[in-house]
């Protein structure tokens, strides 16, 4: 974020920072997931009767469905029944504007270096803040408002724009898609909703800050973004939660839709608590986040940078429909200790003429495991798609691994697919050359691995940049040596 | 300011010396060449003076203006004003040649308890310093020693020298693989480093380096030991006797 700078000084002494619990009162849903507990956060949310119908129809899908066990991923069989689906701080009404936040929630996310204030260091930077359930504050909702875009929490969509919501939610991760984007749609609580107007471009970065504090829930959030005919939007999310030793769910589902000539930027700076370095506690990571480009022309990139969680489970995607659209993924995966990366994208290339670009970067250190999965599938329609895809992976040590699964499906004889993969390692020649120019053996590594990064890094926004390449450093102290 | 004392090293695990008892001493503003035989442990000494891991020095002492340099770890030999031009510099994809100087600079001053330099100090700095050695700005801002060409390196390493204003500078093999033209350009890059206050450590294999870069002491390193110093005259001797002709037979290399 803007405070980036600050935040990262403060927070470069190592270890994960952001472990910190808020002391606030909760309400709290009962443990466990019945068809009773989805009517209670329905009621709750005061939402329609069709909402409440579309979650329990989700309900009675996802119990029909085994949890997906293909990922190279390794954990404890996770009990449903023991999970809390909604947590809210307690507030009689969502405040009326910024200043009548709860302070303890304020003080959260000063400690978290993005302070909920529409000043002049964020002045770029809308945000929308998510604190277990609920979203808690959106700022600069009226200068975005003059411009005809929405930027809200996905509960006052709900309320507010209807229409839109029902229009679009579950258009492009319907609720039978997998177990856990059935689980989300049972139960999602929050999260955010933008829709950009014909022909706009939003002139400044929308953001959501997660943030999971309570114990003992999950966070199931959904984002919805709609980017109408001729309009761009640059989108980022961050997420931080307290250090635990027991394993959080996170299971989000991220829709997003593109007319034509419209363009989404959507980035991501994972970080949620890892685990400890024995690999006890941290989030489990599982989300579904996919985009449609459905106009000619339209364009949607996604870009993470992933760093926490014990386990992730992840495939941003972009389904290729109008013609001459454009898919792109862009990604860094950081895995460290005990720590699990599942992650990739899918390319759907369905429109003609469709172009599709991935780069994706893992670093495996400590005992971690790293994986790309890929696919890329050309349907018989997509007359002259392409595609490039570029894996690289960096090993640091010799207890880790990397692993690269890429599928490609052409059906269409014009298509053109290319595909490279590289593997390395840190070599000794390096640190040394590093270290007799001044450099500590940490910041040696983490030069390294920026410079490996770099493409991806170089994609996301600026103010981002500095926390991921911070972020990174962060996350691999200790690994050598 | 450099006092090399009956240093003996071997590599990590192994138990066969390469360094078997070498002294020298280096004073502020003399440049000493050391030459040898190929596997004389002229490398090993440029190594082992760095800190590189892998070697283990088994007796003798090194200190650099009276302090114990074989206790610190290489960064913070290079911060007490240690600078060793490699004899292969090697490639940092990703990392632009400028970014990594002005890192090296700024970790340096750090350490020192100095202040960062400012951008505009260092690219002033730089620039200046560049056009001397005969580093373009393309190269600049390419990736550390990326597709560097053999002359580009070397002269990318005394531009880190220069940059970095080390109290000794140690060159190894830099003349390796260099042609005429590139030589005198690194050659001219170091003789302006020179300064009463500055000692050189040459290490080379031939003596051509060295009718560009005259030195006051010549030290012969054979079977990890200085055999015979001397002064340019030596090296002189040697390119005309060989090394089997100034050391012995036992001496000479296998080759000649």
């Amino acid at each position: 974020m803007a405070t980036a700078l600050e935040t990262v000084r403060e927070y470069t002494g190592g270890e994960y920072k952001y472990g910190f619990v808020t002391d606030i009162e909760v309400d709290i849903a009962p443990k466990g997931l019945s068809e009773d507990v989805i009517r209670l956060i329905s009621a709750k949310k005061q939402e329609p009767e069709w909402l409440t119908e579309m979650r329990l129809a989700a309900y009675k899908r996802w119990q029909t469905m085994t949890e997906p066990t293909w990922q190279k991923v390794d954990y404890e069989p996770i009990d449903y029944q023991a999970i809390s689906y909604y947590a809210a701080p307690k507030i009689k009404e969502r405040p009326k504007s910024l200043d009548e936040i709860d302070p303890e929630i304020r003080r959260t996310y000063e400690k978290l270096g993005i302070p909920i204030k529409e000043q002049e260091i964020l002045a770029g930077v809308a945000v929308d803040y998510v604190f277990d359930s609920v979203s808690v504050a959106t700022t600069f909702r009226k200068k975005l408002e003059e411009l005809g875009i929405i930027f809200c929490s996905m509960s006052e969509a709900v309320q507010d724009h209807p229409e839109l919501v029902r229009k679009y939610l579950g258009s492009v991760v319907p609720a039978g898609d997998n177990f856990f984007a059935a689980l989300n749609a049972a139960v999602f609580t929050d999260g955010s909703f933008v829709y950009i107007p014909k022909g706009v471009r939003c002139p400044m970065e929308l953001s959501t800050y997660f943030r999971i504090n309570e114990k003992g829930t999950g966070q199931f959030e959904r984002t919805l973004i709609i980017a109408d005919e001729g309009s761009y939007v640059s989108y980022l999310e961050g997420c931080t939660a307290p250090q635990r030793d027991e394993n959080q769910l996170h299971a989000a589902v991220v829709e997003l839709i593109a007319l034509d000539d419209a363009e989404i930027k959507y980035s991501t700076v994972q970080n949620w608590y890892p685990g400890d370095a024995e690999g006890k506690g941290g989030i489990y990571n599982f989300v579904t986040k996919r985009g449609a480009c459905r106009g000619r022309n339209s364009k949607i990139s996604w870009t993470q940078v992933e760093t926490g969680s014990a386990i992730t489970w992840k495939y941003p995607s972009c389904i290729l429909q109008g013609d001459n659209s454009v898919g792109e993924f862009y990604s860094v995966a950081v895995t460290n200790n005990r720590q699990q990366a599942d992650t990739g994208t899918k390319m759907i290339h369905i429109g003609k003429n469709t172009r599709s670009r991935i780069v994706a970067k893992g670093i495996s250190a400590g005992t971690s495991d790293s994986t790309y999965r890929g696919l890329v599938k050309v349907l018989k329609s997509a007359e002259g798609a392409r595609n490039y895809t570029q894996c690289d992976s960096m090993l640091i040590g010799d207890k880790c691994g990397a692993h690269t699964v890429p599928y490609i499906e052409v059906r269409n004889r014009s298509a053109k697919c290319e595909h490279e993969a590289t593997t390395s390692k840190i070599s000794d020649d390096q640190l040394f050359y590093c270290r007799q120019r001044g450099i500590s053996e940490e910041d040696a590594v983490a030069l390294i691995v920026n410079g490996f990064c770099r493409e991806v890094m170089d994609e996301l926004p600026m103010e981002f940049a500095v926390e991921a390449r911070k972020l990174l450093a962060i996350s691999l102290e200790h690994s050598v040596g | 300011m450099l006092e090399i004392k009956d240093l003996h090293a071997t590599i990590e695990g192994e138990d066969k010396e390469i360094l078997k008892g070498v002294s020298l001493t280096i004073k502020p503003g003399e440049v000493h060449a050391i030459m040898g035989p190929n596997g004389s442990g002229k490398s090993t000494l440029a190594y082992v003076l760095a800190g590189r891991d892998g070697y283990e020095v088994t007796e003798g002492s090194v200190q650099l203006d009276g302090e114990d340099l074989l206790e610190l770890e290489p960064e913070e030999r290079a911060a007490a004003g240690l600078f060793l031009a490699m004899q292969y510099p090697v490639e940092i994809p990703g990392v632009s040649n400028m970014y990594f100087l002005r890192q090296a600079m700024n970790s340096i001053r750090k350490a020192r308890g100095e202040e960062e330099i400012s951008a505009a100090a260092f690219m002033k700095a730089v620039k200046e310093k560049a056009g001397v050695i005969g580093v373009g700005d393309a190269l600049l801002k390419r990736d550390v020693n990326r597709g560097f060409s053999g002359g580009e390196k070397k002269r990318n390493e005394i531009l880190q020298m220069a940059m970095l204003a080390p109290r000794i500078c140690i060159l190894d093999e830099t003349d390796s693989g260099l042609d005429i033209d590139a030589l005198r350009t690194v050659a001219d890059g170091v003789n302006a480093m020179r300064s009463p206050d500055r000692g050189f450590l040459i290490i080379t294999h031939y003596q051509r380096l060295l009718d560009y870069i005259v030195p006051d002491h010549v030290h012969v390193l054979a079977k990890g030991r200085i055999q015979t110093s001397g002064d340019r005259s030596l090296a002189l001797t040697l390119e005309e006797k060989g090394y089997g002709g100034v050391l012995g037979a036992e001496f000479a290399e296998a080759a000649a």
